[in-house]
């Protein structure tokens, strides 16, 4: 039996469609390309395969320091993680306030104007592109050395990071829905409140959480340069060789991450 | 107390009204005179200038040539606050509905509030908190529209056709002076569609409201319009009452006499009153 349409598939001379390149020489050209600049940069990190094999046994002798963590000052570390997570907290407070008005600000569809546009932008892209340690070293020679100095350049670091995911996220709303708002001569606030928030909101809060998770690992280096909670002793235990006790560091570290990271996943399912 | 304004519409004149898009002429020497209280539908050809015209008359956009005026002022010069209040006064509604999809349906009515609040309740509104009077008329309003029920329910969990009964009751609750429509009923079905069309041109005729509609099936301008204007490529060819709409003034409007079958919607065999109020 025929199909019904088997007149227009077999109907006529083969359809010509236009040339193309082969598939296959478009691939191996990428790959060469993409070994080329791997290689190069291998060469440029000195990269030696071969001794990581050779010197194994090192590894082994660094992992046996570890094996026998220390508890005798767990009081202490365990006090420094609550710390630890006191620096996120505020951290990321301090981020949520930045990143509002940045955001607002540097979001194409709700700029006032191009130039506060433009400043906006390139204010966020600052923060983003100095690192939290950075900031940090500068807060402890403004503010001194301790946890102030942490949470303030984590704040700002992540301000910056927030505000630029805020002002994406604005971007990509329905515009229909915002002009249903001004339509009826709303002013600039209300149209933000009614129209802009309830699109944004949930989005930008687990935007909010993932940044807390990622503050937490964060501060809990931060103390490295000064910047108060778990690193400083972290740091402090490494550079002198006491093995036991920077095995309870890491240990307090791996766990106070895997939990926040637990209890915030946990908000941001409920919280969409 | 009535939820709308029982003041009528003011006269709205459009003289020798033209918008370009660049190189593009979307609208070229429309003049017109609308009478309070008209029911007037637009119709035409995709691009040829209905929604450019209602963007016009809604100062979504400026026209490059001529002018509109509106009761006693020119829409041209209008900004910043001057402009908040033509919108306030004209109330508009859209193939999209354009609700708030996340908001309950009773804050998107809320939102026709907005220009009508005063003082500190502006700043209280950032917070999403209405006084009792405004909530209450936003309530009768909803109930005007029969989803009552449906005050406190998320608005994207409505049907299309409900969703666009929860503009009219937004619309309402904004107390226009003069009703906008962009292809309000081109996204529903004809049940849905003849009952959002009774329930505007039962406001509109109970408040003696000017209603200007953009609308894709002749049937529906023959049913529910005073005064069709018919648009083509940009200017007005066809002026008139909807019984004008021969085969000759379509032939003039589409350029063919549009597809019996595509227009052939079965509004007279529906069921009189159509609004449902569960």
């Amino acid at each position: 039996m025929t199909s019904p349409v088997a007149g227009i598939l077999s109907h006529g001379p083969s359809p010509k469609a236009p040339p193309r390149r082969s598939a296959l020489g478009r691939t191996l050209l990428t790959a060469a390309a993409l070994a080329a600049v791997m290689g190069l940069a291998g060469r440029v990190i000195e990269l030696r395969p071969l001794e990581l094999v050779r010197d194994v046994g090192n590894i082994g002798v660094f992992v046996k320091g570890y094996l026998h963590p220390s508890f005798a000052h767990l009081d202490e570390y365990a006090w420094q993680c609550v710390v630890t997570v006191c620096i996120a907290l505020w951290g990321t407070l301090v981020a949520f306030v930045i990143s509002v008005p940045l955001g607002l600000l540097g979001a194409r569809n709700l700029s006032p104007h191009p130039v506060v546009y433009f400043a906006a932008r390139r204010a966020m892209d600052v923060l983003r592109a100095v690192n939290e340690f950075v900031f940090a070293l500068m807060f402890v020679t403004a503010v001194g050395l301790g946890p102030f100095a942490g949470m303030l350049a984590l704040g700002i670091h992540t301000g910056g990071v927030l505000g630029k995911l805020l002002s994406e996220t604005i971007e990509n709303i329905d515009p229909g829905q915002v002009e249903g708002v001004a339509a009826v001569g709303a002013d600039r606030l209300h149209v933000i409140a009614f129209g802009v928030v309830p699109q944004v909101l949930p989005n930008f809060l687990s935007y909010v959480l993932l940044r807390f998770e990622s503050d937490i690992r964060s501060a809990a280096v931060i103390g490295m340069v000064g910047g108060g909670g778990i690193g400083f002793y972290l740091w402090d235990t490494i550079r002198s060789f006491k093995d036991g006790e920077a095995a309870t560091v890491v240990l307090l570290i791996v766990a106070m991450v895997m939990c926040t990271d637990v209890i915030s996943s946990r908000i941001r399912r409920a919280a969409i | 107390m009535s939820p709308a304004s029982t003041v009528a519409s003011p006269v709205v004149v459009l003289e020798r009204v033209g918008r370009h898009f660049g190189a593009q002429v979307a609208l070229r020497g429309v003049t017109a005179c609308i009478r309070p209280g008209e029911f007037v539908a637009i119709i035409g050809r995709s691009g040829a200038g209905k929604t450019t015209l209602l963007r016009c008359l809604s100062r979504a956009i400026v026209p490059s040539e001529g002018a509109i005026r509106m009761g006693g002022y020119d829409l041209r010069p209008l900004r910043g606050a001057a402009l908040r209040a033509h919108r306030a006064r004209v109330g508009v509604i859209y193939q999209q509905f354009n609700l708030v999809r996340r908001l309950s349906v009773l804050d998107n009515v809320l939102v026709g509030r907005l220009p009508h609040l005063a003082g500190w309740r502006r700043y209280a509104a950032l917070a999403r908190a209405f006084d009792a009077a405004h909530r209450e008329a936003a309530l009768r309003c909803l109930d005007h529209v029969g989803l009552l029920s449906r005050a406190w329910q998320r608005t994207d969990t409505l049907s299309g056709g409900e969703q666009q009964r929860v503009a009219i009751a937004k619309l309402l609750a904004q107390e226009p002076r003069l009703i906008l429509g962009d292809e309000p009923v081109a996204s529903l079905d004809v049940i849905n569609g003849a009952m959002v069309m009774d329930t505007l041109r039962r406001i509109a005729s109970a408040a003696g409201l000017t209603v200007i509609s953009t609308l894709h099936h002749v049937e529906y301008a023959r049913r529910y319009a005073d005064r069709v204007l018919g648009l083509r490529a940009g200017q007005v060819v066809f002026d008139g009452p909807p019984r004008g709409l021969d085969e000759a003034a379509l032939r003039t409007i589409f350029g063919s006499v549009p597809d019996a079958t595509e227009n052939d919607l079965p509004l007279d065999r529906l069921a009189e009153p159509a609004l449902a109020t569960n």
